[in-house]
């Protein structure tokens, strides 16, 4: 019977040929992952199981990310947490600020995560990986400390979504419109428990930048995972950074799935996601009145170099609107200093925005960029849920980089073209 | 051999309901259960009896990610729940938490607020001794059944460690 890549991945990590959807399988496990929200309750879950040390030293990242540098003191104890623990335990996968960033971009940069991995971060955006062509999913804190002790977890097989994306993307199209898009067809709880298999001509075409963007959205539906069949642009990212040996998965042509979604891309616009729920989409032409105050550019959604570089092709010897304030956060060190060297870091400071170093940031509310009562900001991040970005009473417009650079310009939602 | 009185719900029960908000200043399993239930069946606390059953329909346990719920729930002395679907990661934290779960529509179509049920979790036979009616939910492979007879993953792991 054919399977899905998904299926293959969960097989080949519980020792069996075949596993059915709805079964519930023990997966060895890749990677483990943790932050600085997570771990600590996993690590005070961890000493009770008491066992000696970590399953394997190399394979248990730990990434304070969401609120640092330390934003106060509550935070540095958090920290502090996931310090020790790594020093005591010789956890090489720590990552402390001037060597960290955020998790999600992180962990593949660093060749932490290949094809054919199977992984679980205590973190819902821990689907991101699977752009690699790698099972990964978020669990909650004990599922990380029995996986830090045991190198396994328990799934429940995910039954399969096909979503096939084809046509010619239009420009300033991007992964980010194609994932709100489908979030917005088939709502927040349309693919729940489902694995999600992005496939078609316009993903085929897509730097891993776009990939990686949509995977991490996948738990915006209800998913369980992400997943896109590797291939030559796969291959050209872990070329030089992936630092174990991988393996290349692919869905049999008889793979079942529960339901296959067609979408063309060529009809598609630039698309923004209204509060409160990321389903809340609108083609970026039928939103250009909403005035705003911040525009975010970052995360692990999108704080690539990429999107860096978009963003900065709109913003070169142009101003941020007096009213906006505009964040850039690159998502990782390496990206930072991409960043300075290509001069984009310049053009964002020239054009009046506030360059951050590597954080979680504005994305959860923690700080660098908090939202106050009646504030709007635009933001390239995943999530805007009421109260995500600071107040409750605040609201956040999801978006690609090029329509948050632009719309810093004009002060308002819009598109590029609007620009002269 | 699980056997109780069933309460009975319908879709959506979400982990506010199960354990608002205004009790996580907790994380004491006893106190967690005296605020059992209590936004959904303010009664709960006081007609539910160990061994009892809870039946609900589509999406048990959606919402945030607390493991509060489970914790709660099981505690408060249900042994078991039966629904339509869960959400996925109450699902998780039930299991990791050692409380029972089965997923069988036919049997919540079956099974009436009050009636007496019996669960094999072994074989996932779900028996309403009420109506004599039986269903057939699908078993739990041995390892989860283990995991839930120790009483969650923390204990799981450690008799696997031999701890
Ligand atoms: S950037 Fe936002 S979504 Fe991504 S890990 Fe950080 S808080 Fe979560």
């Amino acid at each position: 019977m054919g399977q899905t890549i998904t299926q293959k991945i969960l097989a080949a990590h519980s020792g069996r040929e075949y596993v059915e959807p709805g079964e519930l399988i023990n997966v060895r496990l890749d990677l483990v992952l943790g932050n600085d929200i997570t771990a600590p309750i996993a690590i005070r879950e961890f000493e009770k199981i008491g066992a000696e040390t970590v399953f394997d030293k190399e394979r248990v990242a730990l990434v304070p990310d969401h609120s640092t540098p330390n934003k106060d003191i509550k935070s540095a104890e958090l920290v502090k947490i996931l310090r020790d623990f790594s020093r005591k335990h010789k956890i090489t996968n720590f990552f402390e600020i001037g060597k960290m960033g955020v998790e999600h971009t992180l962990l593949p940069d660093e060749g932490l995560v290949g094809p054919g991995d199977a992984v679980i971060g205590a973190d819902s955006h821990t689907c991101t990986y699977g752009a690699l062509g790698a099972f990964s999913t978020g669990v909650g804190s004990t599922d990380l400390a029995f996986a830090m002790a045991m190198g396994e977890t328990w799934f429940k097989v995910p039954e399969q979504i096909k979503f096939v994306y084809y046509g010619k993307m239009p420009k300033w199209v991007s992964g980010k419109d194609l994932i709100l898009y489908t979030i917005g067809q088939i709502g927040v709880d349309g693919a729940l428990y489902c694995s999600m298999e992005f496939t078609g001509e316009a993903i085929r075409e897509m730097e891993m930048a776009g990939r990686f963007t949509m995977c991490n959205m996948a738990i915006e539906a209800g998913g369980k995972n992400g997943i896109i069949e590797p291939d030559e642009i796969t291959e050209q990212y872990i070329k030089g950074r992936l630092k174990r040996s991988h393996a290349i998965y692919k869905s049999d042509p008889d793979a079942t799935y529960k339901d296959v979604i067609e979408i063309d891309v060529s009809k598609l616009e630039p698309i923004v996601s209204f509060p409160h729920l990321p389903e809340n989409a609108k083609p970026i032409s039928q939103a250009t009145d909403v005035k705003i105050d911040q525009s975010v550019i970052g995360s692990c959604t999108n704080g690539r170099i990429e999107d860096l570089r978009i963003a900065a092709s709109i913003l070169k010897g142009r101003k941020v609107h007096p009213d906006v304030r505009l964040i850039v956060i690159p998502a990782t060190q390496e990206i930072y200093m991409q960043s300075i060297k290509e001069g984009l870091t310049e053009i964002f400071v020239e054009a009046g925005g506030a360059v951050s170093t590597p954080t979680c940031g504005p994305c959860l509310g923690g700080h660098m960029g908090v939202l106050a009562a009646g504030e709007r900001s635009v933001a390239t991040t995943n999530r805007n849920f009421v109260g995500r970005m600071g107040h409750t009473k605040a609201e956040v417009y999801l978006a690609n980089p090029a329509i948050a650079a632009a719309s810093a310009v004009l002060g308002r939602l819009g598109s590029p073209e609007e620009l002269d | 051999m699980i056997k109780g009185t069933v309460h009975k719900y319908g879709n959506n029960v979400d982990t506010d309901v199960i354990i608002p908000a205004r009790y996580l200043n907790t994380t004491d399993p006893k106190e967690l259960a005296s605020h059992c239930m209590e936004d959904i069946d303010v009664d709960f606390v006081k007609k539910v009896k160990p061994g009892d059953i809870i039946v609900a329909d589509d999406n048990f346990g959606c919402g945030s990610s607390r493991e509060h719920a489970p914790i709660a729930i099981k505690e408060s002395g249900i042994s078991a729940v039966i629904a339509n679907t869960f959400a996925r990661i109450f699902y998780r934290n039930s299991l990791n938490t050692g409380l029972p779960i089965l997923e069988c529509p036919e049997a919540v179509a079956g099974i009436s607020d009050g009636d007496q049920v019996e669960i094999d979790l072994e074989n996932g036979v779900i028996n309403n001794v009420t109506t004599g009616k039986s269903y057939q939910a699908k078993p739990f492979p041995p390892f989860m059944r283990e995991l839930i007879n120790v009483g969650g993953l923390v204990n799981y792991a450690k008799a696997k460690l031999g701890k």
